[in-house]
């Protein structure tokens, strides 16, 4: 795959990032780099090796069903640009 | 036959269904926050669930279980080898940007349940369950142009259980998310307590010309919370989609919201690229390996379900299709039941009971059927007072109420208030002498052959004991005594 300029731009979108042009270029550039190299990972043969979905080789890590005091609020909302009745507030937004 | 807006001889309806379904777990999917409903906003957070960078979640083994126990009981396969990915999306409900869900490994496939459908029984195939969070929950302040955002909700787990496209009807649909309520419910993974959103469902409908194979171009209309929004939505939806198709338009893919307050369905103002959710596996939890033996060890916890005790009611205890089904569509009422007939062994008198007077009871104050006011001994009791003759079915309607309302003890009740049948034949056969004596000119009309004179003598008798002699035994005895 070939990352043109529109896909450059549609994944900016996705990832709700602007780029000035010049940061474009260089973003295209990286992007076709990486596939560039995923190529060369292609070229291996991988016959013999199982799939994994992850680096480390753990499964199972789980907690028990047990609560723990959560944060005071007023720290969780010290995160918040603006609060009120105890809530985080933004601008209106309708899915 | 209901009557439709529009035309539908000509469409066969096709539904599909995705039902969230959060589970009542203490604690969140990936932290120790607590779950409870109802807490002021904001006091149930954490680093981990607000989505602060750096935070590392670990999993919940309870919603692994929940799954597995919910999988099971819907006759799925379990995904031994599963694990989690990101959908990434940005919306202020979830702090983090993504959602931790499950798109390529979901935890249970190929199941299905049986519901009443609209030609007798039928199977409503899953097509999979998986586990994800919930997110936070957002209020809408139209006049400041503002949002409030309250993370409570955020991190709570939820099971999305996907249907295949299997039903044709709203009353499906409904008859589907009872059956999977039921389910859960007596599973104890979830209370599926609409109302508190505890259970929502995301409605796909598409029509297609009637017999077709093809399927039509299918909508989703999003969150609905309760059996009467789903329903009219679906009515609505179909409506619209065949007025479409009967103008020549066509009906286009896209995503839906019903205003239950207006009764009206609109599209969903969305961005083009919303879509695109860029899953990839999550890399801060580890993948899990769900083994032979965990399977077998809920598997033999999973309790009698709802199905599988209608089954044994009909033929145990003989009861109707009916009285079974809504028994047994509250665990707490059917057990109750159980707990009933096991002391008394007249499952019909037991359910009539609280199907009658038990249920409006229960309605009138309420109550839900966890909380009945009285205990099953009680109920025994009256049963084999009626059973036995001793007291009539006035009495016994009265008693009921009484224990139920004032918790008194029947039995002893009734001997307080005098309230027996009066039993004894010696006794009967002197009241009816008596009454006899007492109304010569009845006596006369009912040998001159006005046999409606009895009734008057009956009545007189039934009076004098307030309702308490068999009226059967009384008209014997009457016209045994006169035929002399």
């Amino acid at each position: 795959m070939n990352i043109d300029a529109k896909m450059v731009d549609y994944v900016a979108e996705l990832a709700k990032l602007r780029l000035s042009e010049e940061e474009k270029l260089r973003m295209g550039e990286d992007l076709n780099n990486i596939l560039v190299y995923m190529d060369i990972l292609n070229e291996l043969d991988t016959e013999n090796v199982q799939a994994m979905t992850h680096v480390f080789d753990v499964n199972n890590v789980f907690r028990a069903d047990e609560i723990k005091a959560s944060y005071p609020r007023e720290e969780i909302l010290k995160n918040a640009l603006a609060v009120e009745d105890g809530c985080f507030v933004v601008p209106k937004t309708v899915e | 036959m209901a009557e439709y807006y529009s035309d539908r001889s000509k469409y066969d309806v096709v539904i599909g269904l995705e039902v969230h379904v959060e589970m009542s777990t203490k604690t969140k999917i990936f932290c120790g926050c607590s779950t409870a409903f109802g807490a002021e906003p904001n006091t149930q957070t954490c680093p981990v669930c607000t989505g602060m960078p750096g935070v590392l979640p670990v999993l919940n083994e309870q919603v692994v279980q929940n799954a597995i126990a919910a999988g099971l009981a819907t006759n799925c396969e379990i995904t031994q080898n599963c694990k989690f990915d990101r959908k990434n999306y940005f919306y202020p409900d979830l702090p983090k940007a993504f959602q931790t869900s499950q798109l390529y490994l979901p935890i249970c496939r190929n199941g299905w349940v049986e519901i009443n459908g609209d030609n007798g029984k039928k199977k409503v195939r899953i097509h999979q369950i998986h586990m994800e969070e919930d997110a936070g929950k957002l209020s809408h302040h139209d006049n400041t142009g503002e949002t409030f955002i309250d993370y409570n909700r955020c991190g709570v787990p939820l099971m999305e259980i996907v249907s295949e496209p299997d039903m044709t009807s709203a009353t499906e649909a409904c008859a589907y998310m009872e059956a999977l309520a039921a389910i859960m419910s007596y599973l104890g993974v979830s209370d599926c307590k609409l109302e508190e959103g505890s259970m929502r469902g995301d409605i796909n409908v598409s029509i297609k010309p009637k017999g077709s194979s093809v399927l039509g171009t299918r909508t989703e209309t999003k969150n609905l919370n309760s059996f009467k929004a789903i329903t009219r939505a679906i009515e609505w939806e179909i409506d619209r989609q065949i007025d479409l198709l009967e103008n020549g338009e066509k009906v286009v893919q896209e995503t839906r919201r019903w205003d239950d307050e207006k009764g009206i369905g609109y599209t969903m103002r969305s961005k083009e690229n919303a879509h695109d959710y860029r899953y990839f596996p999550e890399p801060d939890l580890a993948p899990m390996h769900i083994s032979d033996e965990w399977i077998a060890e809920v598997k033999a916890k999973i309790p009698e379900l709802p199905q599988q005790k209608q089954a044994r009611y009909l033929n145990e205890w003989q009861l109707s299709e009916y009285d079974a089904g809504m028994i047994v569509r509250s665990k707490a009422l059917a057990l109750f039941c159980e707990e009933t007939v096991a002391l008394c062994n007249e499952p019909k008198e037991v359910v009539n009971f609280l199907m009658g007077d038990g249920l409006r009871l229960l309605n009138e104050n309420c109550l839900d059927a966890k909380d009945m006011p009285f205990a099953p001994k009680q109920l025994s009791d009256l049963v084999s007072l009626v059973v036995k003759g001793s007291i009539n079915k006035t009495t016994a309607k009265a008693v009921f109420e009484k224990i139920f309302r004032e918790n008194i003890d029947p039995i002893e009740y009734v001997k307080a208030n005098n309230l027996e049948m009066v039993s004894d034949e010696e006794e009967l056969v002197q009241m009816v002498a008596d009454v006899i004596a007492a109304n010569p000119k009845s006596v006369a009309d009912y040998k001159g052959g006005k046999k409606a004179a009895l009734g008057f003598l009956v009545g007189q008798i039934m009076r004098a004991t307030k309702g308490r002699a068999n009226a059967a035994r009384v008209n014997e005895l009457i016209r045994e005594m006169l035929q002399d």
